[in-house]
């Protein structure tokens, strides 16, 4: 009887994203969302147009970039930027390393990943951002799986596990005191497939890489990295041409591919439908140093 | 496709993180190489069997020490259902924790081991789910496979917990008798429990009703923002954007804004840029109103027909989450919603002994976690359900205006 009136997941979760945006929104004075490009936070913009249009975003869009990103997903990210006539914020690692003369981490593989949290913690400070808008989700790794959807960080953007605040119902506390900024996490209750889900039913564009394409490849402990001048080649590589696409998009140093013929969004939702492997187990190269990996880098400011 | 919000309460010996590994295995939401790192951790520990706790256990401090101290989230689904799991600590020290756990969950898993019964430990979280007004209890009885599956037992339990969700007014109780080790009544209807005809665990998941779509008479919408572009072609457009938190609205509905009383009528819904002729809970939507009045962020719209109440003194269950005592006298900031005002505790009634379920009514210092009764006075009036009727409008926080930190949840009585 009562059926004409009950959502679906979808439509649960959209609205639960929108009223966490329009809380930073209404209990913020210099938010921020960080964009990257990835299907995360594409996905973000596009709940972000359903909360605010026909206004304008509250907010700018921020890209911390690492220079090691795929040209594909930055590209999309100018387009999308410009298309929506929002405000496109990019600042460079590269930037901070010769400013803070930081020290590039080496190896094969060597990651920026690290440093990222320099440069987002200057840009902070530089705009006095009072909340950053992320696309984490907590299926995607164990630290995040506890951390609060208003997440109060200190001002070196520290995460403190054992001092979250209490958050009750869907009653957000975002005040702060002056250099604390909060992390703000509206998808932190879909999973992957849901993400995956609602691109399909809303139509959402995405940048080429996510879907079946061929790329040279370097096999590295069963894992597939994308050629490119950010990694050190050496004459024992195993290097092929392979078909592929991404399931998320990092650094081109720290994300693998995943072998797939999947062309179109239909395809990738029936591969991950039957997929045995988690998403950051597949492809981040970045998690796998330690058990506690992505609890210390939250830990010291990391998103 | 709907989603239902759980928690379990309790600690590696209570068999939760067990009863939560079996779920997500069963319901293949474990991956590969996630169960690898358990094993690979296992190892490192030196220990014999894999540790699905491990999986829960998300903090180093607490793999460390074999505790949960925080609520992790945990997602699996089933044709049927989005599950989401709010995986909470059961010992009292993190008594402010299960409660942010228990605040969003349309049920509770109170687990009880088979051998032990009814304990302490049982009745208080059967006090915060009443407390908190979770609408459904399921209650359990794990390690039926130790007490060589005695229906005695079981029913000797049964009779114990009635007595409790009897004093604590808890309604919809259902009884399971489980083995989360094996998987006995989880999945699957067990052999060992021919005895029992009731659902299994999951069954009873996959079908309970979930409460919001009972909260489809009362029209409640805090108002979050206000959408105003302001650009040539859009000069007079005004929105209101928020979510609608209770009941439905349609355009021509009469509305009365809170606290001021002004009324007006609906001249338009929106949802994500589009007109629609009807909006209900728990939509986020841009209202407008015919006529041009003063409506700001923390201003409750609401059907004229069915107003809630309007007070600038609330009676208040309250759960103290703050390290610091609390004393009469003390001033907070309270929130409701989107609404944020200025607020003092007025008087402490009586503190609730959570084990013997008796009034304190001489409480003395009101410490971390204790649960008291009291008396809240605001710098400006509440619109406001009571939590029982309405628990999306009857949930207020208390903010620490020196700190910052969220210090106590308040039920509106």
């Amino acid at each position: 009887m009562m059926s004409k009136y009950r959502l679906d997941h979808l439509d649960q979760l959209e609205s639960e994203a929108i009223h966490i945006m329009r809380e930073v929104a209404g209990q913020f004075e210099k938010p921020a969302l960080l964009f990257s490009g990835g299907k995360d936070s594409i996905t973000l913009v596009h709940l972000a147009l359903k909360a605010f249009r026909p206004g304008k975003f509250p907010f700018p869009l921020v890209h911390i970039d690492t220079g090691h990103n795929f040209q594909e997903a930055l590209d999309f990210r100018d387009a999308l930027a410009a298309e929506i006539g929002e405000k496109l914020i990019v600042r460079q690692v590269a930037d901070t390393i010769k400013l803070q003369n930081l020290t590039e981490p080496k190896g094969k593989f060597a990651s920026r990943n690290a440093l990222q949290t320099f440069t987002l913690l200057d840009t902070i400070r530089e705009f006095k951002f009072d909340a950053c808008i992320g696309g984490a989700r907590r299926d995607e790794e164990k630290a995040r799986a506890k951390e609060r959807i208003f997440s109060v960080r200190d001002e070196f953007g520290q995460w403190d596990p054992k001092l979250q605040r209490p958050e009750l119902w869907n009653t957000y506390n975002g005040r702060i005191q002056k250099g604390e900024n909060v992390r703000v996490f509206p998808i932190s209750n879909w999973t992957e497939l849901d993400i995956w889900n609602y691109i399909r039913r809303e139509n959402i564009a995405l940048p080429s890489i996510y879907f079946s394409h061929e790329r040279e490849v370097l096999e590295y402990e069963g894992q597939l990295v994308a050629l490119s001048e950010f990694i050190q080649r050496e004459d024992t590589d195993k290097i092929s041409v392979r078909r592929v696409r991404y399931r998320t998009v990092g650094d081109m140093t720290c994300t693998a591919a995943v072998e797939s013929t999947a062309s179109n969004i239909d395809d990738i939702i029936s591969e991950i439908i039957a997929t045995k492997t988690s998403e950051r187990g597949e492809t981040r190269i970045d998690d796998k140093v330690s058990e506690a990996a992505m609890e210390d880098r939250k830990k010291s400011g990391y998103f | 496709m709907d989603i239902l919000r759980f928690i379990t309460a309790g600690s590696v010996d209570d068999g939760k993180s067990t009863l939560i590994g079996r779920l997500l295995y069963d319901s293949k939401s474990i991956m590969i190489d996630q169960l690898e790192a358990i094993e690979k951790q296992t190892k490192n520990r030196e220990e014999g069997d894999i540790d699905l706790a491990l999986l829960t256990d998300g903090l180093r401090a607490e793999r460390e020490q074999g505790i949960t101290i925080d609520v992790a989230y945990k997602y699996f689904s089933t044709p049927k259902r989005k599950f989401i799991i709010a995986d909470a600590p059961g010992h009292i020290q993190y008594t402010r924790n299960m409660v942010t756990g228990a605040s969003n969950s349309d049920l509770i898993i109170i687990l009880i081991d088979a051998r032990h019964g009814v304990i302490e430990q049982t009745r208080r979280h059967s006090i915060i789910a009443s407390l908190l007004n979770i609408p459904n209890v399921v209650v359990a009885i794990n390690k039926m496979d130790l007490v060589g599956y005695s229906q005695d037992t079981y029913n000797n339990i049964v009779i114990d917990f009635s007595k409790v969700a009897a004093s604590l007014g808890l309604k919809k109780v259902v009884y399971i008798p489980i083995s989360a080790l094996d998987g006995d009544n989880i999945v699957d209807p067990s052999t060992h429990l021919s005895w029992y005809d009731g659902p299994s665990l999951l069954d009873l998941l996959e079908t309970v009703e979930v409460e919001q779509y009972s909260n489809l008479t009362k029209a409640r919408f805090p108002v979050q923002y206000v959408i105003r572009p302001q650009t040539e072609v859009l000069h007079d457009y005004r929105g209101y954007a928020g979510k609608l938190v209770s009941g439905i609205y349609r355009k021509g509905d009469q509305i009365t804004v809170l606290p001021s009383g002004l009324q007006s009528r609906i001249s338009a819904i929106e949802i994500g840029g589009k007109e629609v002729e009807e909006a209900f809970a728990p939509q986020s939507i841009v209202l407008h109103l015919e006529d041009d009045i003063d409506i700001s962020r923390g201003d409750v719209i609401v059907a004229s027909a069915d107003q809630p109440k309007v007070s600038q003194e609330l009676e208040v269950l309250l759960c103290w989450m703050g390290n610091k005592p609390l004393a009469e006298g003390n001033r907070y900031l309270l929130q409701i919603n989107s609404r944020l005002v200025k607020s003092i505790v007025k008087e402490i009634q009586y503190k609730l002994d959570v084990n013997s379920l008796e009034k304190q009514f001489e409480p003395g210092t009101i410490a971390l976690n204790d649960i008291v009764k009291a008396t809240i006075k605001t710098a400006s009036p509440i619109p406001y359900d009571a939590y029982a009727e309405l628990r999306v409008n009857g949930g207020a926080i208390l903010i620490d205006e020196t700190s910052n930190v969220t210090v106590g949840a308040c039920m509106i009585q």
